[in-house]
């Protein structure tokens, strides 16, 4: 049996008669690449940002990486990395003073950020950058460097809250190589898509509907559950019968 | 007559010692009544063309015309006839969804009755709504209504700027199924997305990356341009199917797509798939299966976008 990362059960927020997440219970297990899909407005921001201990639920209970979402969300943050389309690095600092800055957050020693920072460099064939200002990388260049600024310190689990989106075609692909090596690496990754062609690539996955987790499979599990081929086919079936709409 | 003409448009940003070049000599044009698709990612170009188009920037070089209006001459009279809905949501956050309306009908001289057969069905959905604060509404109802207000005075020609970016699959789907209507009244549309399984519902598509065109044609006849065969492989353990295929000599380019991998090889000959599969064999997947495959839009995009790897 392998360990749990992230532990949820029954776990609700409520924004007055608003109930955005509605009693969900799932586990994720160490070193798992889990996806979670919606329609926007299903309840995935809510569900992510309790799970990152920047909100405090209503009731039911959770942990991530063994923290209470309650009591220890300090602890939360200092175990996990998060990455997000919208917002991922600064592009007035260049591309070292975005590693030193993140990696000086997560806690590492200058001594740490100095090595870690420069082997990332040279992972993602960019050691020539390092002076770059981040606004002048391209986005595909900027995207797979915020991944790699989100797990620097090896974090127990990432959040990733659409990554990928309007990345090129190529890097979308390269990004998941990143979440593959990161996974082997034994670090959980917590991811939301708006590609059903990722929703493939997770190891499990949910489909959050109405606030409430109506589907928790494998990719082939779903499709055969649906008797559908393919992952777009399920998240039509399950999103047309939302009650809520959108956003 | 084309309803929109570009002809080796060439747009820079910066100061001189720190160029960008957005738009790289770009030509293409789009007939009257023609659904029209720009696919590409993020950063290729695509708004730059579009902010052109509605002469709201001008071209370092080339023309451009909309409607038969030239876009740096006659920009008045396009402003008239052309419905732009910008990628960024920008209508007035604080008026209410009908005083929007109103405002874009009342700018253009005319009523929201006059034109009110164009936008029905759109409006209906979110009518119940028509008091609340623009800014109030959720992200699928702003795209109704951003669309409501670019329809309000009859343009002829329509440029709609990554609709569906972040929107989720269903409202996907219901925003291409309202622009089919709207193609059906005789509207010109150029539209753009990053999302490559939307490309195949224009009726013509430019794909662009890096601020060039890459190709012009319909959606069917862009995939027949793949150059080499493609096949398709399966197996439970999909990262180790990716790695062993990538490190087989003959292999060109292997990429993950959804719950398989597309490949291709150096050259189309039976030794290299049964060599591959031979090698394949003799790891451990109990329940490989190799296709070959119709490339998509996306399969054709990677081939062009990417040199082969090495």
């Amino acid at each position: 049996m392998r360990d749990i990362a992230i532990k949820a059960d029954k776990l609700t927020k409520k924004f007055d008669d608003f109930v955005a997440v509605d009693a969900i219970t799932f586990d994720v297990h160490q070193g798992e690449i889990f996806g979670f899909v919606g329609a926007n407005g299903a309840g995935k921001t809510t569900a992510m940002r309790i799970l990152c201990g920047l909100s405090k639920p209503t009731s039911g209970s959770a942990t991530v990486a063994g923290f209470d979402v309650y009591k220890e969300t300090e602890r939360i943050k200092r175990n996990i990395g998060y990455m997000s389309q919208k917002f991922s690095l600064y592009d007035d600092l260049t591309v070292m003073e975005n590693i030193t800055f993140y990696a000086g957050i997560y806690g590492l020693s200058d001594k740490e950020i100095k090595a870690r920072g420069e082997s990332l460099l040279s992972q993602l064939g960019i050691s020539h950058e390092a002076k770059t200002f981040v606004s002048s990388l391209p986005l595909g260049w900027k995207q797979k460097l915020a991944f790699s600024v989100a797990v620097i310190h090896e974090p127990k689990i990432v959040f990733l809250d659409e990554p990928t989106g309007g990345v090129d075609p190529v890097t979308r692909r390269q990004f998941w190589d990143l979440i593959y090596e990161a996974a082997d690496r034994g670090i959980t990754v917590f991811v939301t898509t708006h590609y059903m062609d990722e929703a493939e690539y997770c190891n499990r996955l949910t489909v959050m509907v109405d606030g409430r987790i109506d589907a928790l499979d494998t990719p082939a599990n779903l499709k055969k559950q649906f008797s559908v081929d393919s992952m777009d086919k399920v998240f039509y079936q399950l999103a047309r019968a939302a009650k809520r709409s959108g956003d | 007559m084309a309803a929109i003409t570009l002809d080796n448009i060439v747009k820079t940003y910066g100061e001189k010692d720190q160029k960008v070049l957005a738009v790289d000599q770009a030509s293409f044009a789009v007939e009257e009544g023609e659904m029209f698709g720009l696919i590409g990612p993020d950063g290729a170009g695509k708004t730059t063309i579009f902010r052109i188009l509605t002469t709201l920037l001008l071209p370092d070089s080339g023309t451009a015309s909309v409607a038969g209006y030239d876009t740096a001459a006659d920009y008045t009279q396009i402003r008239n006839c052309v419905g732009y809905m910008p990628g960024r949501f920008s209508l007035y956050q604080d008026l209410t969804v009908e005083e929007n309306l109103k405002f874009f009908a009342t700018i253009f001289n005319t009523t929201i009755e006059e034109n009110y057969h164009l936008i029905k069905d759109i409006y209906v959905q979110i009518e119940p709504f028509k008091d609340r604060r623009a800014g109030k509404l959720s992200g699928g109802m702003k795209q109704k209504l951003a669309l409501c207000c670019a329809l309000i005075h009859k343009p002829t020609v329509l440029f709609l700027d990554e609709p569906t970016t972040g929107v989720d699959v269903v409202s996907r789907v219901e925003f291409w199924d309202m622009l089919k209507r709207l193609k059906a009244q005789g509207i010109t549309i150029l539209v753009s997305t990053p999302y490559m399984d939307e490309a195949v519902l224009c009726d013509r598509i430019a794909l662009i990356q890096s601020g060039k065109i890459l190709s012009v044609d319909t959606p069917a006849n862009t995939v027949k341009k793949y150059p080499t065969k493609l096949y398709a492989a399966k197996a439970s353990d999909m990262h180790q199917l990716l790695k062993d295929i990538r490190s087989y000599p003959g292999v060109a380019s292997c990429f993950t797509f959804g719950e398989s991998l597309h490949f291709t090889f150096r050259q189309d000959d039976a030794q290299n798939i049964a060599g591959l599969k031979a090698t394949l064999d003799s790891g451990n997947y109990l329940d490989l299966v190799i296709n070959e495959i119709q490339p998509n839009i996306e399969d054709y995009f990677i081939q062009i976008s990417e040199p082969v790897h090495a």
